[in-house]
C-alpha cells in the first residue's frame, strides 16, 4: 500500500483543521505550521526518490481499483512539482511570519494558507478529473479568503473581479467535465486517455478539448489573463508570493497533464491553439512588464511571461521540449516565489511601490540588492542559474520543429524580463536616495531612538525571518542551476512519462 | 431585540423545532440505504436553529446551543479526517472503510459502518458552517 502519496495532502489538512481551535495563539500556530512545512518537504523528497527508483506510484482510495475509485498518481512530473511547492510553501510561510501582521494571523490566516496548499498538492497528485475539479475548488476558495482577508480598500475592490472570473471558469469546468463524461463515460484520467484513443480524437472531443483549454487558461493566466495583474496586486506580498508561485502553476500543470495524457490525439489542432495563446501571452506579458513603473505590476506581468513560456514548450511537445517544460516549471515555482518575497522586502524598505520614488537602496540594503540582481539573471536564464536549462531545452525543441517565429518571441520575452527587472534594480538600488525619503528616514531615525527596545527587537527579528525565507529560495534557485545535470535526470524521467502516456495508463490501470 | 408579542410563532416553533431535529436525526441514520445523509441532515438541523432565531432572537440560539459554531466546523472536519485516516493504522489504503453486524441492546442486530464516522463529520461541518454564516450576517450591523 502506498499511503505515502496521500500524506502531502493529509498533513496540511490536519494542520489547517487543528489551527482552527486556537486562533489567538499565534506563536503556537507558527510553530505547528513550520514543523508541518519541514515535514512536508521531507515527505515530498521521499516520494521523488521512490518514484525515481520504482517508477510511477499509485494509491487507490478505499481500495477501489481504477477506473471505479479515485486514484492518486505520482509520476515524476507530479512528484517534482510537489517537492518544489513544499519548498516554496515553507519559504513563504516563513516570510508570512515576518510580514503578515498579527491582525490577519489571528483571523485564520494560517488555516487558509494550509488549505490552499491542500488544494495545490491534491491537484498535482490526483488521477481523476472530477477530483481535480474538487481540489481546484479547495485551492480557489482558500485563495478567495486570502485575497480578501484584511479588508483593505484595494482588496475589496479587486476581490469581486477575482471571484467572478474564477466562479465563471469553475462553472465552465464542471460543464466541460459533464460533456466529457457524456462523450466517453469515465472520469479517471488514464481510462479517459484510453477511451479517447480508441474513439479517435476529433469532432466533439476536439471541442471539449478546447473547452478545457479555455477553463485552465483562465486559471493559469494563459492569454485569458485580464483579471490577473489587478487581482495579484491586491493582497499582502506573502499571499502574492503564494498566488504567483503556485496558483498559475496549477492551471499550467492541468493544461500540460490534459494535453499530454488525455487530449493527445490531434496535436496539429489543439497544440496550434496552445502555440498561438502562448505567443500572445509572452508578447502581452512582455509589453506589460516593460510598460509599467510600479513594482507590483512589473512583477505580475513577469508571472505571465513564465506562463507563456511553459505553454510554448507544451505546444512544441517533442521529448526535449517536454523535459524543458518540467525543468522550467520547477524553476518557475521557486523563482516566482522568490521574486515576490524580494519584491515585498524591497517595497517595505523603500516604503513606496512606485519606481519614481526610489533610489539608492544599495547603501542601506546591499544584500537585498544583490539577491534581486541574481534573481533577475535567473529569471532571464543566464547559464549558471536555474532558468537556463529549461529555456534552452524548450527553445531548441522549438527550433527543431521549425517554429522559428515563436522561438524568437520566446527569446525576446526573456530579454524583456531582463530589461524590466534590471530597470527595477537600476532605479531602486543605484542612484541617490530621493530627498523626501531621506527626510522621512531622518525623522524616523530620531523617532526610532524613542521606540522601545521590544519593538526594535521585533523589527530586526522580522527582517531576519524575511532574509531566511529569501535565502532559502535563492539557495534552491542557484542550486538547481549548478546541479542542472543531476536535476536533468529527474526532469527527463518526468518528460518521458509525458511524452509516452502509455506508461501512465499502464501504471494506473494495471496498478499495484 | 426581543420580540415578546409573537405568541403563536414562538409556541409553535417550540414544538416544531423538535420535530425538525428528530427528522434530521432520521435522515442522518437512513442515509446509507435510502435518501438522506450527513449533508441534508446538517442543513435540516441548522434550519431548526434558524427557526428558533426567527421566532426568538439570536441571543436565544446562543443560550440554547452555547458553543462557538466555528469550533463545531473544526470538530466536524477533524472527525471526518479520522474517518478517512483510521484505515492508515491498519495498513489499508486511505479512506478504506469497514463494517460489521452487532447485537445492540434496543435495536437488535444492526449494521455499523465506519462511513458513519465520516458522515458525522460532514454533519457537524455543515451545521457549523451554516450557523456561522447565519449568525455572522445576522449580527452584522
Amino acid at each position: 500500500m502506498n499511503n505515502l502519496l496521500v500524506l502531502p495532502v493529509l498533513l496540511p489538512m490536519v494542520i489547517a483543521v487543528f489551527l482552527m481551535f486556537f486562533r489567538k495563539k499565534v506563536e503556537l500556530q507558527r510553530v505547528i505550521g513550520l514543523i508541518g512545512g519541514i515535514a512536508n518537504v521531507l515527505i515530498a523528497g521521499m516520494i521523488v526518490l521512490r518514484v525515481r527508483s520504482e517508477g510511477i506510484q499509485t494509491l487507490q482510495f478505499g481500495g477501489w481499483s481504477p477506473p471505479y475509485g479515485i486514484v492518486f498518481v505520482a509520476d515524476m512530473f507530479a512528484a517534482l512539482l510537489v517537492l518544489a511547492v513544499s519548498i516554496t510553501g515553507l519559504a513563504v510561510l516563513i516570510y508570512s511570519f515576518a510580514s503578515i501582521g498579527r491582525e490577519r494571523e489571528e483571523h485564520y490566516y494560517y488555516t487558509f494558507f494550509h488549505f490552499l496548499l491542500v488544494g495545490v498538492y491534491g491537484s498535482f497528485m490526483t488521477g481523476d478529473i472530477f477530483n481535480l475539479f474538487v481540489f481546484f475548488e479547495v485551492m480557489l476558495i482558500s485563495s478567495y479568503a486570502l485575497i480578501t482577508l484584511g479588508g483593505d480598500k484595494k482588496q475589496l475592490r479587486e476581490a469581486p473581479k477575482y471571484l467572478l472570473v474564477n466562479i465563471l471558469s469553475s462553472t465552465l469546468f464542471v460543464a466541460s467535465v459533464a460533456y466529457l463524461y457524456a462523450a466517453v463515460g469515465t472520469l479517471n484520467m488514464a481510462h479517459l486517455s484510453q477511451r479517447i484513443t480508441e474513439a479517435g480524437q476529433g469532432g466533439v472531443l476536439n471541442v471539449i478539448a478546447v473547452l478545457f483549454l479555455i477553463v485552465f487558461s483562465l486559471k493559469a493566466g494563459l492569454f485569458l489573463f485580464f483579471w490577473l495583474p489587478g487581482a495579484y496586486g491586491a493582497p499582502p506580498f506573502a499571499v502574492r508570493a503564494l498566488f504567483g508561485a503556485l496558483l498559475t502553476k496549477v492551471g499550467l500543470y492541468a493544461i500540460v497533464r490534459t494535453f499530454t495524457l488525455i487530449f493527445s490525439g490531434d496535436p496539429s489542432f489543439t497544440h496550434g491553439w496552445i502555440a498561438g495563446m502562448a505567443a500572445a501571452t509572452m508578447i502581452l506579458g512582455g509589453i506589460g512588464a516593460v510598460a509599467y513603473r510600479d513594482i507590483p505590476r512589473i512583477l505580475n506581468y513577469n508571472v505571465l511571461i513564465g506562463v507563456g513560456f511553459v505553454a510554448f514548450g507544451l505546444s512544441v511537445s517533442t521529448r526535449d521540449a517536454l523535459d524543458g517544460v518540467v525543468f522550467y516549471m520547477l524553476h518557475d515555482i521557486l523563482s516566482k516565489g522568490l521574486m515576490f518575497v524580494l519584491g515585498g522586502m524591497l517595497i517595505a524598505a523603500a516604503k513606496t511601490d512606485r519606481l519614481d520614488g526610489m533610489g539608492g537602496l544599495m547603501r542601506r540594503r546591499p544584500g537585498l540588492g544583490w539577491m534581486f540582481f541574481i534573481l533577475a539573471l535567473a529569471l532571464t536564464g543566464i547559464p549558471p542559474l536555474s532558468g537556463f536549462a529549461g529555456k534552452v531545452l524548450i527553445v531548441r525543441g522549438g527550433l527543431e520543429e521549425g517554429m522559428l517565429a515563436l522561438s524568437l518571441v520566446a527569446l525576446a520575452s526573456s530579454l524583456l524580463t531582463l530589461y524590466s527587472l534590471v530597470k527595477i534594480f537600476r532605479e531602486a538600488f543605484w542612484g541617490t536616495e530621493p530627498e523626501v525619503q531621506q527626510e522621512a528616514e531622518a525623522i524616523q531615525g530620531r523617532k526610532s531612538k524613542k521606540i522601545s527596545k521590544e519593538i526594535k527587537k521585533k523589527r530586526t527579528f522580522d527582517a531576519g525571518l524575511a532574509n531566511v525565507s529569501a535565502v532559502l529560495l535563492l539557495a534552491f534557485v542557484i542550486g538547481i542551476g549548478l546541479a542542472s545535470n543531476s536535476v536533468y535526470g529527474f526532469a527527463s524521467q518526468a518528460g518521458e512519462t509525458l511524452a509516452n502516456p502509455i506508461f501512465y495508463i499502464e501504471a494506473v490501470l494495471k496498478g499495484e | 431585540m426581543p420580540r415578546g408579542s409573537d405568541v403563536f410563532l414562538q409556541n409553535i416553533s417550540k414544538i416544531v423545532v423538535f420535530i425538525i431535529l428528530a427528522f434530521a436525526l432520521y435522515l442522518f441514520f437512513t442515509g446509507h440505504g435510502s435518501p438522506g445523509g450527513g449533508f441534508i441532515a446538517g442543513l435540516m438541523s441548522a434550519g431548526a436553529l434558524l427557526l428558533l432565531a426567527l421566532a426568538y432572537d439570536i441571543e436565544t440560539v446562543r443560550k440554547v446551543v452555547p458553543i462557538d459554531f466555528k469550533i463545531v466546523t473544526a470538530v466536524g472536519l477533524l472527525i471526518a479526517l479520522c474517518g478517512g485516516t483510521g484505515s492508515l493504522l491498519f495498513g489499508e489504503p486511505f479512506l478504506k472503510h469497514a463494517f460489521g453486524y452487532f447485537q445492540l441492546p434496543l435495536l437488535g442486530e444492526t449494521e455499523l459502518h465506519t462511513a458513519l464516522i465520516f458522515d458525522l463529520g460532514v454533519y457537524l461541518a455543515v451545521v457549523g458552517v451554516t450557523m456561522t454564516i447565519l449568525l455572522t450576517i445576522g449580527e452584522d450591523n
